[in-house]
């Protein structure tokens, strides 16, 4: 009993220091992989990694024990669109990462170029605060730009050090009417653009401009090659597309080009194509709770969205936000209660992500080999009061503390 | 059922009996008369229905074009003669879909671009083709003002100002001075033609008519501010000027000073978590809510959000989650008052609503189960005694002008 003291404290006092072997052992765990669910499973965790998942049996000695029974375990969350570590406060409060106020007319006037990986700023306090809520990935994008495109968005773990999992993960683009806004106010003008802009870096056949080639183009270098990776299928182009009409539009780009590796964002009308979207095989990232006519391009809104998509054979992602990542468990639970089933709700925070990222090998899900992100709740996740207990990101246990919680310790009476 | 009746109050396999609008019996034992429509609300709950002190339905409705925004009269810093009910688009969607999330009344507010916004209207939640229709009878005005950001950023710029905190203040006390001196305009007006003299009225400014009805207690004020510091200075304005302030609205910082909200009696109107998006948000946690319970001040969850008047029984139970997991012991039935029964009491209608009492209108709601878990879904809303939403019966689902012959038109939403 005394040995076993001296570990939990050694373990308490170098919190994520290092990646220790770990059992978690008696949970109802979620693997989110063809394992399903086991009612009282074993995760076993070693350097960082998850060595195996089975029914509860003996713990091998050498394991640092986390009893979770009567709790659930997940894998770690994944923002699936998010300004996460771009941004501290958005308003009146000084430079803010996630946007651009100005296109630099000669270096990136398309924005293909922008690139989030040299933006992410550890210290921001939204990542304590999300993490501490069951996220260890972010999906991390410009959130406004005055461009064709958004630019290269970036993957980032939570954890305390070493985030940048994937940098040029993905490109965006809008083709709502934000989008339109952006090349002079009408899809006319937009569309024509984008067909360009793909036709030009197609025309390179791969090949990267350098500074000394020679480029007819009208895209400014840096953008068009930062189309190449797009054009080719390697990046996925996350599109926003929110009415009938666009995401149609989107479709047919990707009969045009079927190449290309795409994602809907939003697709608020996209129940009513839903049987389109699942042929062409084009996964969306949505906001379950967008329900009113808020504009004239989403007035087929409905909570329904998503379980219709999902019905129809779409893979569906949830989680769209920023300083309220963490209140995506809360829009996959409406998603649920609005015929989303249950599985699919945990999927769509988890591995549905990480496949339409194509970091699934490595994300997603809990399976031998993969990197040991891994929560462990109080109840049923996509519950409104539940909450984490443990969280460990990459195999090493984070405290569950954030700017949030210190001011609530500074305040609360006891 | 299971029972919540809002005054912190819960009863297990309980019935509730109305009649004529009205709640005429409540409780596990009395007589169901013969005559009575009887409704099996077995493994369901119960709750008084929900009452939102913060929206913008109406006056920033969907869709949000520019043609619709009416909710900040931005040309002026005090605009106290300005009322929210001569904005209001009664064929906002918003409404319908708060009345699907078990909203039965709300108040409306202009926004908080000015010092002075204008009067609130608390209407009930039943969408009609006139806002005179929806005003919740007996209740009296508001008057939405507001602290810190916004007004300075909007005026900042202007020559006029205000550009800083410290001008907002100047703004505010300089209002309540002119409305003072109006006041006593009118007061010798009166005495003078009491004393059968032959007086020549004041002119009516409708601005001062506003601000001297708070002074006068007849108007609540409801005033935007999110810090501590900010909202401590304005509970001594009030104190200066004579008047009270009813609630502060989002008070993120309120759990730093339960004790004087509690001493001055301020109700703070909050979000579960909303933190962050400007800098005088920066300092929200989770807990405020049930901190502001716990420090013995009223606390009511409000939505100020489309979407967000949908849920507002997901945000109470988040908030209790959280109070719960810090060690803040309230039970599911104390929650509830933040909902309904304190949100009647700041909008001076709890004599007729806000609970499950007899005599208390008959706003309920039936859920499919727990309201405090993500899937409870509210099943039957009814106002008054009368069915304003029926879950089973997609026909009789509300459908604003607006979204006849649009998509989605009739859809579950």
């Amino acid at each position: 009993m005394r040995h076993i003291a001296i570990v939990l404290l050694a373990a308490m006092s170098c919190v994520a220091a290092q990646a220790e072997n770990v059992a978690i052992i008696g949970g109802h765990v979620h693997t989110m992989s063809a394992q399903g669910s086991l009612g009282k499973g074993m995760v076993l965790i070693e350097d960082g990694r998850i060595q195996s998942v089975s029914e509860l049996q003996t713990v091998p000695a050498g394991y640092r024990v986390i009893d979770a029974t009567d709790k659930v375990v997940t894998p770690g969350l994944i923002g699936a669109y998010t300004s996460l570590g771009l941004v501290e406060v958005g308003m009146s409060a000084g430079t803010v990462d996630s946007t651009v106020e100005s296109v630099d007319v000669n270096y990136s006037p398309y924005g293909a170029a922008l690139d989030v990986s040299y933006a992410f700023n550890p210290d921001s306090t939204l990542i304590a605060i999300s993490r501490i809520e069951g996220f260890t990935l972010s999906v991390s994008a410009m959130s406004d730009t005055p461009s064709l495109f958004g630019g290269q968005g970036a993957v980032f773990s939570l954890g305390d050090d070493d985030n940048l999992v994937k940098k040029q993960a993905f490109m965006t683009l809008s083709v709502a009417n934000a989008g339109a806004d952006n090349s002079g106010g009408s899809r006319a003008a937009l569309w024509p653009k984008l067909e360009n802009a793909l036709a030009e870096a197609r025309s390179l056949e791969g090949k990267a401009l350098g500074p000394k080639d020679e480029w007819n183009g009208s895209m400014s270098k840096a953008d068009v090659n930062a189309l190449l990776p797009v054009v080719s299928g390697n990046t996925p182009l996350f599109i926003d597309a929110r009415r009938k009409a666009d995401i149609r539009q989107v479709v047919a780009l990707k009969e045009r080009y079927p190449d290309l590796n795409l994602v809907l964002l939003y697709a608020s009308e996209g129940w009513r194509v839903a049987d389109e979207i699942a042929e062409a095989e084009i996964p969306v990232i949505v906001d379950p709770e967008s329900n009113l006519p808020v504009s004239f391009e989403q007035l087929g809104a409905t909570m329904a969205n998503a379980g219709r998509l999902d019905a129809s054979g779409v893979s569906v992602s949830i989680g769209m936000e920023t300083h309220n990542l963490r209140l995506a468990t809360q829009h996959a639970g409406n998603a649920v209660a609005n015929g989303l089933p249950w599985e699919q709700g945990l999927a769509a925070l988890t591995i549905n992500t990480a496949r339409l990222l194509g970091i699934d090998k490595d994300y997603g899900s809990l399976e031998p080999g993969k990197v040991a992100d891994v929560v462990i709740w109080s109840g049923d996740p996509l519950q409104v009061m539940e909450a984490p207990e443990k969280i460990l990101i990459k195999g090493a246990e984070i405290k569950l503390e954030s700017r949030q919680t210190k001011l609530r310790d500074r305040y609360i009476s006891s | 059922m299971t029972l919540l009746d809002g005054v912190g109050g819960m009863l297990e396999g309980a019935s509730v009996l109305f009649e004529a609008g009205k709640v005429v019996a409540v409780g596990t034992d009395f007589q169901i008369p013969d005559n009575a429509e009887v409704l099996d609300g077995t493994g369901k709950w119960v709750t008084p229905g929900i009452i939102d002190v913060h929206s913008h339905l109406g006056v920033y409705p969907s869709p949000g074009t520019d043609s619709h925004s009416d909710g900040n009269e931005m040309t002026r810093p005090v605009t106290a003669q300005v009322w929210a009910e001569h904005s209001i688009w009664v064929q906002d969607a918003g409404f319908s879909r708060a009345l699907a999330g078990g909203v039965t009344a709300l108040q409306i507010l202009p926004g908080s671009a000015n010092l002075v916004g204008g009067r609130t209207i608390t209407v009930k939640n039943l969408p009609n083709r006139t806002v005179q229709s929806m005003k919740f009878p007996g209740a009296p005005y508001g008057l939405k003002m507001a602290c810190g950001e916004n007004p300075k950023r909007v005026y900042g710029s202007k020559k006029d100002g205000p550009s800083t905190r410290m001008g907002n203040v100047a703004g505010y006390r300089q209002a309540w001075a002119d409305a003072q001196d109006y006041k006593r305009q009118w007061e010798k007006y009166r005495a003078e033609h009491k004393a059968g003299k032959n007086p020549t009225p004041p002119k009516r400014d409708l601005t001062m008519d506003t601000l001297v009805g708070v002074l006068d207690d007849e108007i609540m004020v409801h005033m935007h501010c999110y810090r501590a510091d900010e909202m401590a200075i304005m509970m001594d304005l009030m104190k200066e000027f004579g008047y009270q302030i009813t609630s502060f609205q989002h008070a993120v910082e309120a759990y730093k000073i339960t004790d004087l909200l509690a001493e001055n009696n301020v109700c703070s109107a909050m979000w579960a978590d909303w933190w962050g998006f400007k800098m005088e948000a920066y300092d929200g946690i989770r807990e405020n809510v049930p901190m502001v319970h716990q420090g013995g001040a009223c606390a009511i969850v409000h939505s100020d959000d489309d979407q967000g008047i949908q849920r507002l029984n997901q945000e109470a139970a988040k908030a209790l989650g959280d109070g719960l997991r810090a060690g803040i012991e309230i039970s599911k039935a104390d929650a509830w008052q933040w909902l309904s029964a304190n949100p009647a009491k700041s909008l001076k209608i709890f004599d007729q609503t806000g609970s499950l009492e007899v005599g208390k209108n008959a706003d309920l709601v039936l859920w499919s189960t727990d309201p405090f878990s993500t899937y409870a879904k509210a099943e039957r809303v009814y106002i008054d005694g009368g069915l304003a939403y029926d879950r089973q019966d997609p026909e009789s689902w509300p459908v604003q002008d607006f979204e006849l012959g649009q998509p989605g038109q009739g859809d579950a939403k």
